[in-house]
C-alpha cells in the first residue's frame, strides 16, 4: 500500500532489519572515502547485482525511486566535464548512486511494520531524556493514518473555492486547510482523552 | 499531551499533503514544491519545539519507507543523496522559524511569520542544505551554493505565503498561532 516496502521472500527480507541497517552503515562508511575508479565501479555492480538478486518487483520500484538522482548525476558529470576533471566526477556520481542503491534495498525489503518496531526499539534508551516512545508510535500511526483524511479536507475546500470563484485558489487554500487541520488536532485529541490518552491506545 | 501530540502529528500530515501538492514553475522555468512551505508553518503555527518535532516525526517516516516527500520519494535513499543537508536542516529550520515566532508582542503578525520564515525556513535550511550538498556531489561551497541558488526565488516565494497563511489563521483561530501551553 502506502510503503516503499515491496512485499517478497528474498534473501534480503529474511534478514533481520537491524543487520540490514549496520550493514548500510558499514558500506557507507567504507565508501566514503575511496576515490579510486576500479573499486567504485565494482560497488556499483555490486550494489546492482544485490538489487537485482531481488526480483523483477524491488528492480521495478528501484529504477521508480533513482529516477530524481539522474538529473544530478547528469549535471554533475556535465560541471566535472567542463573543468575538465572527468574521472572526479565520475568518482562521486558513482558513489552516489551506489550509495543510494544499498539504501534503497533496506528501505524496499524491510515491511513498514518491522521498521516502526525498530525505531521503538531504538528510542527506548533516550526515556531518560523524556522521548516517550509510545507516544512516537502512536504519532506515527496517526500521520499515516490522517494523511487520507487531510486530502480530502483538502479537496474539499478546493472545491468549496472553486464554487465561488473563477481563479484558481492556489496558495490561498492553504490557511482554511491549516484551520481545519487544527481543529481536526482539537477534536482527535479530545476523542484520544476520553479513550485514557496515548498509554492507553493499542 | 494528548493535544500536543495530535498537533504534531497533524502538522506532520500536513506536511505530507502540501508535498503531493502539483507543483508548479516559477519564471525561470525551476519547479517548486509547497513542501518547505509545510515546514515553515509548521514552525511558526506550532512554535519552535513542536513544529521541530512534527517536521522530525515526519522525516522519520521518511526514513523509514513512506513516500512523502514531494515527487513518492522516501526511504533511506534520500539520506545518501544531494539534499541530505536540506533534509537535516528541516527540523532546526522548524525550530527556528517557530523561536523567532515566540519573540516579542503578537502585533504584526504577517510580518513576523515573513522574517521567522526567511530566516529560519530559508537561511537556516540553506546553512545546512549548501554544505550538504557539498559533500555528497564533492564540490566546494561556493559550486553547491551555485546549484541551491535557483531555488532561493521559490522559497522566498513560499515565505509570503506562509507569512500570509500565519496571519489568516491568526484571524480564523486566535491564540492558537504559536501559543505556548
Amino acid at each position: 500500500m502506502l510503503s516503499l516496502a515491496v512485499p517478497g521472500r528474498s534473501w534480503a527480507h529474511r534478514l533481520p532489519a537491524g543487520v540490514k541497517l549496520i550493514g548500510l552503515a558499514v558500506a557507507s562508511t567504507a565508501l566514503f572515502p575511496v576515490g579510486d575508479l576500479r573499486i567504485l565501479a565494482v560497488s556499483l555492480v555490486v550494489a546492482l547485482a544485490l538489487t537485482a538478486s531481488l526480483g523483477p518487483a524491488v528492480l521495478k520500484q528501484t529504477f521508480r525511486l533513482i529516477r530524481p538522482l539522474w538529473f544530478m548525476v547528469g549535471l554533475l558529470i556535465a560541471f566535472h566535464v567542463i573543468f575538465g576533471q572527468v574521472a572526479e566526477g565520475v568518482a562521486t556520481a558513482l558513489r552516489l548512486v551506489t550509495l543510494v542503491l544499498l539504501a534503497n534495498v533496506v528501505t524496499m525489503t524491510t515491511p513498514l511494520k518491522v521498521m516502526m518496531g525498530l525505531v521503538s526499539r531504538l528510542l527506548t534508551p533516550l526515556r531518560p531524556l523524556g522521548v516517550n516512545p509510545r507516544a512516537v508510535s502512536v504519532a506515527m500511526g496517526m500521520v499515516i493514518r490522517f494523511t487520507p483524511v487531510l486530502l480530502e479536507r483538502a479537496e474539499l475546500v478546493r472545491e468549496s473555492w472553486r464554487a465561488r470563484s473563477i481563479r484558481p485558489g492556489r496558495w490561498r487554500l492553504v490557511a482554511p486547510i491549516g484551520a481545519a487541520v487544527l481543529d481536526d488536532a482539537d477534536r482527535v485529541a479530545d476523542a484520544l482523552r476520553a479513550r485514557g490518552g496515548v498509554a492507553a491506545v493499542h | 499531551m494528548e493535544r500536543n501530540l495530535v498537533q504534531i502529528a497533524l502538522f506532520a500530515a500536513l506536511i505530507v499533503v502540501l508535498g503531493l501538492l502539483p507543483k508548479f514553475n516559477l519564471v525561470s522555468g525551476v519547479p517548486i514544491t509547497a513542501q518547505s512551505l509545510g515546514v515553515m508553518l509548521a514552525g511558526a503555527v506550532l512554535g519552535a519545539r513542536r513544529g521541530a518535532l512534527a517536521v522530525l516525526l515526519f522525516l522519520a517516516l521518511v526514513a523509514i519507507g513512506l513516500p512523502f516527500l514531494a515527487g513518492g520519494r522516501g526511504g533511506l535513499g534520500v539520506f545518501a543523496g544531494p539534499s541530505v543537508g536540506f533534509l537535516i536542516g528541516w527540523p532546526i529550520a522548524a525550530f527556528v522559524t517557530g523561536w523567532l515566532m515566540e519573540q516579542g508582542r503578537p502585533a504584526a503578525v504577517f510580518w513576523r511569520a515573513l522574517i521567522a520564515s526567511i530566516l529560519g525556513g530559508i537561511v537556516v535550511m540553506y546553512a545546512f542544505g549548501i554544505p550538504g550538498m557539498a559533500v555528497v556531489l564533492d564540490k566546494d561551497l561556493l559550486t553547491a551554493t551555485g546549484f541551491a541558488a535557483p531555488f532561493v526565488p521559490g522559497d522566498l516565494v513560499k515565505a509570503v505565503v506562509a507569512g500570509v497563511t500565519v496571519e489568516a489563521l491568526h484571524r480564523l483561530r486566535p491564540g492558537l498561532v504559536a501559543a505556548r501551553d
